[in-house]
């Protein structure tokens, strides 16, 4: 027989150790999430490249070598375009996350942060704010670049002090579509959420004007949420935006995120590892 | 007085048409070793899902320390920890840092973080690896860095899905060792697996899981005896003294005895293995046969399990 006698333990309450949930450990605990991201970040070259290379390579194309064609020589096509590049960046930047949740869903983590007596989206919310921490320093990094290139914005403090909000809010909109997307996505699909970042935003007013595109293509063009979103960055860039669009931007980034976080939020509560 | 760690009662679920699970009953004592043992695909992983909060059942309650696993999932997160198939670890931490996080997130105090991930280093032997990135470790490394990220809050319950799949003979028995102190000290462990071998080696209680029910439980020993009891054999060196054996076998009595005409022996089953061989041995003498061997022949977890399970196929 197997049977042997077992040491008899009485009913364990929770150790004595171990805090009971709160306010102060959700704090904690999307902390902790948010340093785990910061460290993947920091630590996948391709993450870096993506983060720091790629978006002032991208303006150094459009300045450099399309800008003098483009804008037939005059220099305030570098104003033009910097909103343009800059959400294209965001955009790409915030959509790492929908690779990084996805790798997180099939590696078992999900079932182990699940089982643990945490704040439950503590996991998205560490990709998002780790997001939002990335996308704002590579955004600083392509404005002081373009501006060692020429950029002259016209904003104001307060101006400026919209340009972050607004950056904030469109990386927290656009990443938390691609973490919902990566809730979803095969590690391999999830890759190719960052090309909806990456050639959407050609087809609106970031990089030429919509009057310039052929006129079957105006409609989509014109209607289609990066061209607010980018004319909005340009008007507070420039210090001269007008209330509709800047509406219709808010709009939009604020729609997505909400439909984004419900989303992501049921999702998440009904995955576990495949 | 002293509820069980684990209680079960009729628990289903179905994906779809697919019923993983058709009604499972289980009883897990404080500290006992208490393995779930099946195939592919008989509902061991839905089981472990279940019982550590991530599926909801769609019938039938589970209760782990007292707490009810869909309407107290809070409570039960604070007493289980679960080692999943798939080594739940970052490869882009270091072992330290995976074992710091971990500490964080079961809410430690925050002095006593570092001591405690550096004590689960070193009784897992991987004090010397704790500053490399997890990508560098081996299959062996990455599933004690699992287990030691389990136990950072000291769980009442240990729940391990397949713990030893993909890993070498000497890694696994190196985990069973583990496995068996951590019992030793006190911790529940409820582990699937799908190798006999393991079940019998490491549980104090095994259920054999098949086709979303519990077709047997026991011990390894109890499980056992349902096929049947232990067999004697006797090897003869010529067809002639095997055959006249098998006919002395009947007049003593011995029912259902099989012979294998390859190794010339006579097996009987016998409740009284040493009795047995002594009436073969001396009707043999008395009849001058050659006897080449005597053995008595145990019934292996692999009987019990093929027993079952083709029982329940056949159903």
């Amino acid at each position: 027989m197997t049977t042997t006698t077992l040491p008899a333990r009485a009913t364990r309450g929770v150790p004595a150790t171990r805090r009971p949930q709160s306010v102060g450990t959700a704090v904690r605990d999307v902390r902790t999430m948010v340093a785990r991201e910061t460290r993947r970040q920091l630590r996948s070259v391709d993450g870096l490249v993506t983060a720091l290379v790629l978006p002032v390579a991208i303006m150094l194309v459009f300045v450099v070598i399309f800008g003098g064609a483009i804008s037939g020589g005059s220099g305030d096509y570098i104003d033009y375009v910097v909103p343009g590049v800059l959400v294209m960046c965001l955009g790409f930047g915030s959509a790492t996350a929908a690779t990084a949740v996805a790798q997180d869903m099939t590696s078992g983590t999900i079932d182990r942060f699940k089982t643990l007596p945490i704040f439950g989206p503590s996991a998205l919310w560490g990709h998002v704010l780790a997001s939002v921490a990335r996308n704002l320093v590579s955004a600083c990094t392509v404005v002081l670049v373009a501006v060692a290139l020429g950029f002259r914005p016209d904003a104001g403090p307060l101006g400026w002090v919209g340009v972050v909000g607004f950056a904030v809010l469109a990386v927290l909109a656009f990443t938390w579509l691609s973490a919902a997307l990566g809730l979803v996505l095969s590690v391999d699909a999830s890759q190719s959420v960052n090309m909806l970042f990456l050639f959407v935003p050609y087809l609106s007013s970031g990089f030429v004007p919509v009057d310039t595109m052929p006129t079957w293509l105006h409609g989509f063009a014109e209607h289609q949420p990066f061209t607010p979103i980018i004319e909005t960055l340009r008007g507070l860039l420039s210090g001269s935006g007008d209330g509709a669009t800047a509406a219709a931007a808010t709009a939009w980034l604020a729609g997505t995120l909400i439909v984004s976080t419900t989303a992501g939020s049921i999702l998440y509560h009904h995955r576990t590892a495949r | 007085m002293d509820q069980p760690m684990i209680a079960v009662q009729g628990l289903e679920k179905s994906y779809g048409a697919h019923h993983v699970l058709r009604g499972v009953d289980l009883t897990v004592r404080h500290g006992e070793i208490y393995a779930l043992l099946g195939q592919n695909g008989a509902g061991k992983t839905t089981a472990v899902n279940i019982l550590t909060t991530l599926v909801r059942p769609d019938a039938g309650t589970a209760r782990i320390g007292g707490a009810d696993v869909t309407t107290d999932a809070g409570r039960v997160r604070e007493l289980i920890a679960l080692t999943g198939q798939y080594a739940a670890v970052d490869e882009f931490q270091t072992g330290a840092e995976n074992l710091v996080m971990m500490a964080d997130l079961a809410h430690l105090p925050r002095r006593t973080v570092r001591t405690r991930a550096a004590e689960l280093l070193e009784r897992f032997d991987l004090t010397a690896a704790a500053g490399r990135r997890v990508g560098t470790y081996s299959g062996g490394m990455r599933r004690r860095l699992d287990l030691a990220i389990s136990l950072v809050a000291d769980p009442a319950l240990l729940v391990l899905d397949e713990p030893t799949t993909g890993l070498d003979p000497a890694s696994r028995s190196q985990l069973w060792e583990v496995v068996r102190g951590l019992a030793a000290d006190g911790t529940t462990v409820l582990l699937t697996t799908q190798y006999l071998e393991e079940a019998d080696r490491l549980a104090d209680t095994i259920a054999v899981l098949h086709d979303g029910r519990v077709a047997a439980r026991g011990t390894a020993s109890e499980l056992k005896s349902l096929v049947a009891g232990d067999h004697v054999r006797v090897a003869f060196e010529d067809r002639a003294s095997l055959a006249a054996a098998t006919d002395l076998a009947a007049g003593l009595g011995m029912v259902s005895t099989t012979t294998d005409d390859k190794d010339l022996s006579l097996s009987a089953p016998s409740a009284d293995p040493v009795r047995t061989i002594r009436d073969l041995l001396a009707a043999a003498d008395t009849h001058r046969l050659a006897v080449s061997g005597v053995s008595v022949v145990k019934p292996t977890l692999d009987d019990v399990f093929l027993a079952l399970t083709s029982k329940e196929t056949a159903r």
